[in-house]
């Protein structure tokens, strides 16, 4: 049954030899018919897959498309409402994520699940069955260097995590599973924090892991990636799988109209470059980050109205610093802001808000909106102050409604209402109803950290739609990304930072990835030409 | 002077003994991620039943075990509420101490002889009695250590041993790993439900030795106020000791000791007012948060409480 089942699966292009070849490989897992509910959401409808052995699986799928449901029913985290789990062609019952451990399945999740507070070694042993009560950590750390050594991934077993950069964080999560003896990885969005240096390293680690004869489900929004390492694509919308098949039978363009149902634009409408009066004036400003170090070493560079100024390189190098320093959410130890040729250094928050500056941060749960609140109140929670909102101190709640279900229209929100807790929305649709928020508030500046960071192809498209229009109408947007993709294509200005300092400042049609990326890597712009 | 100094050492040890116990258990189940105020109701409940166990069987053991059944109990209680219900952690704990103060007061009242008309209060039962050390147990100093209960030299044991699971072993990790970051836990095998209650229950056990070393020892004896707050002290040397039971000791000895200059002070009939002593651990705690926070702003560890702490753990939460 398992088997005829998997040839049913990929009948499909099995003409060369090489196809045969890899169609002859043990199918080591199959998950069968998985349904998964969530009150209110049908996040996996009937969805059967399956995996070989040495093979790299890549799951495709906008945001809330249910990729990431599916992979926790995998390992043990959800439990599935229907469907079966079979690993090795035994049917098993995955109840915990001891279970799916002890079977070889090992998954990276988005967000990393790391212990802050205690070492790498103490991390990669946490929670393994068959370990001594009193483990001997200094065999473990040899064990552990010595997975390090073999797969290039280098880190210090003594470390703690809060130490460690995104990067070498990702490098622990590979090694704990390597140390549990997974042979079936789950990896979720894995590049989408890592800078691209970062992102071979780990095709390279995904390489020689298969050559090993261990199996990868990918999750992922890239599509080089997906053509990249992949044998099989499958692709999920809205739960539903819509489509499976051979890598080497499909192309990206192709990918991208399942993925979201229509054709994917990768150009955008942008009116003329008509830069005016500068909005954000910054001179010679200086900062620390939270452990007093320095971080910003006397910046200075000017945001016009009508345009986009992107500001490049690997996360890490001051950017975050830069931002707060702009909005208010940091004080600055030197030099000094100005919004409209007002003087707002080291002002409160709520006077750039007043000043008309808006902020799209990158922590969208965590800075972006108040999770367990409804859409409709963290749709308001900016204007809320004033009329029409509120008077005399009283909130106008009918107003409150009127406004959320323009906004829920206007940015196509999908949520099931305006009194739907936020954080039940998909990532994509809660960065809307951030981008909603502040481009309604928005009258002089707008500031974007990684807006499209982990979103989707459809949600990426309407936050970079929004920018440049907020652009066209001569506002000035501040825009941080690691995508130079996306810099280039959106971008007027690009600067690019490197350890708190700005290695140049060059115009976008001016430009090309190449010189971006020796910049990203500490090179000043009069040394790369 | 010695002399002095011995005996008010061997009352600080002594005072110190059920902080110890009670603190250390409330560190285990702070650890996992639950706060429980019901301290204080767990102390009087475990002192009224040791208490009145020891004084009809004259079986100490089996007053130690029923205070720790009891308690253990109790703990259960906050446990099925915060854990499984998923109540607010700070409600169900002071339930549980109004519930414990009412309910011992009540049992003092009516598990008594009928000669006494049935009241605990001023009877005496059998008491753990001070064992000596042979040799050195005599000595200026020593004997303030080495002669004292048989509850008291088990804690000398237990603070080691607390310290070695807590940081040394995979049982302990695990427990770090729940309090610190439960979502992470249960990704990597770890059944963060049950670790919970575990050391809830394990917890209220501790809190019930300490109830029964005051009746039993210390006091020894049952009164309603027996334990003069020392259930929200714990709480306090929870925070002083940083979530870690090596550091327990020297809250303990301090706490321990300002009992014992009280009683001193008491003793001698001084004028300092008795409600000046007793305000001193809440701002030795409020000191050492405020220390403690500054620590963590300028040097370059996070020491302070478990980060899940007082947050009730969904499994299939957003």
């Amino acid at each position: 049954m398992s088997d005829n089942h998997a040839k049913m699966k990929h009948s499909i292009g099995t003409s060369n030899r090489w196809e045969m070849y890899l169609d002859n490989r043990e199918v080591i897992l199959e998950m069968r018919n998985i349904t998964k509910k969530f009150p209110g959401v049908t996040a996996n409808d009937d969805i059967s897959f399956s995996l070989k052995k040495g093979e790299v699986l890549a799951l495709l799928g906008e945001n809330g498309a249910g990729k990431s449901s599916l992979m926790n029913v995998l390992v043990g985290l959800y439990r599935a409402d229907a469907g079966s789990i079979y690993v090795n062609g035994q049917k098993v019952s995955i109840t915990s994520p001891s279970v799916s451990s002890s079977l070889g399945i090992g998954m990276i999740h988005q967000e990393f699940m790391l212990v802050d507070t205690m070492t790498v070694a103490e991390n990669i042993i946490l929670g393994i069955k068959d370990l001594n009560l009193v483990p001997d950590m200094k065999a473990i750390s040899e064990k552990i260097s010595e997975i390090s050594e073999q797969y290039q991934l280098k880190v210090n077993p003594s470390s703690y995590i809060w130490q460690l950069s995104v990067g070498e964080r990702q490098r622990v999560e590979i090694l704990k599973l390597i140390f549990r003896g997974a042979n079936i990885l789950i990896l979720d969005e894995p590049t989408a924090v890592l800078t691209p240096q970062e992102s071979k390293e780990l095709n390279g680690i995904i390489n020689q892991m298969k050559k090993e004869g261990k199996s990868a489900i990918f999750i992922t929004h890239k599509m080089d990636e997906v053509m990249a390492f992949s044998e099989d694509v499958y692709v999920l919308k809205q739960g539903k799988l819509v489509a499976s098949k051979r890598t080497s039978d499909t192309n990206p363009k192709e990918l991208a109209r399942m993925m979201v149902g229509r054709e994917v634009l990768f150009q955008f409408d942008k009116g003329e470059y008509k830069p005016g009066k500068s909005v954000l004036t910054v001179k010679d400003l200086c900062a620390v980050n939270s452990k007093g170090l320095e971080a910003l070493k006397t910046i200075s560079f000017e945001v016009k109205s009508g345009e986009i100024f992107g500001i490049a390189g690997v996360a890490g190098n001051g950017q975050q610093q830069l931002i707060d320093s702009v909005t208010g959410l940091q004080k600055i130890r030197c030099g000094s802001v100005y919004i409209n040729e007002s003087d707002c250094s080291n002002k409160n928050p709520i006077d750039y808000i007043k000043a008309g500056v808006s902020y799209i941060p990158s922590d969208r749960l965590g800075m972006g909106v108040a999770g367990t609140m409804t859409v409709l109140n963290n749709l308001a929670m900016k204007g809320y102050r004033d009329k029409p909102f509120s008077s005399h101190g009283l909130l106008i709640k009918s107003y409150f409604k009127k406004f959320a279900e323009n906004m829920i229209d206007l940015f196509r929100i999908s949520t099931p209402g305006p009194e739907t807790i936020v954080k039940f929305l998909s990532g994509g649709n809660i960065q809307k109803a951030i981008l909603a928020r502040e481009i309604d508030s928005c009258r002089n500046l707008l500031v974007a950290a990684y807006p499209s960071r982990g979103l989707d192809v459809g949600a990426t498209q309407a936050v970079r739609t929004r920018l440049i229009e907020q652009r066209d109408e001569g506002k000035a947007v501040l825009l941080v990304s690691e995508e130079l993709d996306e810099l280039l294509m959106i971008a007027d200005r690009i600067a690019v930072m490197f350890e708190g300092e700005f290695m140049g400042i060059v115009d976008s049609s001016n430009t090309d990835r190449e010189e971006l990326g020796l910049m990203m890597t500490g090179m000043k712009r009069d040394q790369v030409k | 002077m010695i002399g002095l100094i011995t005996s008010l050492l061997a009352i600080t040890i002594s005072a110190g003994t059920s902080l110890l116990y009670a603190t250390i258990g409330e560190i285990y189940t702070e650890r996992s991620g639950i706060l429980n105020l019901g301290i204080e109701g767990m102390m009087l409940m475990g002192a009224v039943t040791s208490f009145a166990v020891s004084y009809y069987t004259n079986s100490l053991f089996l007053a130690l075990l029923i205070a720790m059944v009891v308690t253990a109990f109790m703990a259960l209680i906050h446990a099925f509420l915060t854990i499984t219900m998923k109540a607010n952690q700070v409600v169900s704990g002071l339930s549980i101490t109004i519930f414990g103060t009412g309910l011992s007061s009540f049992l003092g009242k009516r598990l008594g002889p009928e000669s006494n008309n049935f009241n605990l209060y001023g009877v005496n039962g059998k008491n753990f009695p001070d064992i000596q050390v042979p040799l050195v147990g005599d000595w200026p100093i020593f004997s303030a250590i080495l002669n004292q209960d048989i509850l008291t030299y088990i804690a000398y044991l237990i603070i080691p041993l607390a310290w070695f699971f807590m940081y040394k072993t995979k049982k302990g990790l695990n427990l770090r790993a729940v309090g610190e970051n439960p979502r992470t836990a249960e990704a990597m095998g770890i059944n963060v439900i049950r670790t919970r209650y575990i050391y809830t229950v394990i917890g209220g056990m501790f809190a019930g030795i300490g109830g029964a070393h005051l009746a039993l020892a210390y006091t020894p004896g049952w009164n309603e106020h027996i334990t003069g707050g020392r259930g929200w002290i714990v709480i306090a040397l929870v925070i002083f000791a940083m979530w870690n039971p090596g550091k327990a000791i020297l809250g303990t000895l301090l706490f321990g000791g300002i009992n014992a200059i009280q009683f001193r002070l008491q003793a001698a009939g001084t004028d300092i007012p008795a409600s000046l002593l007793n305000m001193l651990p809440y701002l030795v705690t409020v000191l050492a948060l405020v220390l403690l926070t500054v620590y963590e702003n300028y040097g370059k560890r996070k020491i302070g409480a478990p980060s899940a702490l007082g947050k009730p753990y969904m499994k299939e939460d957003k």
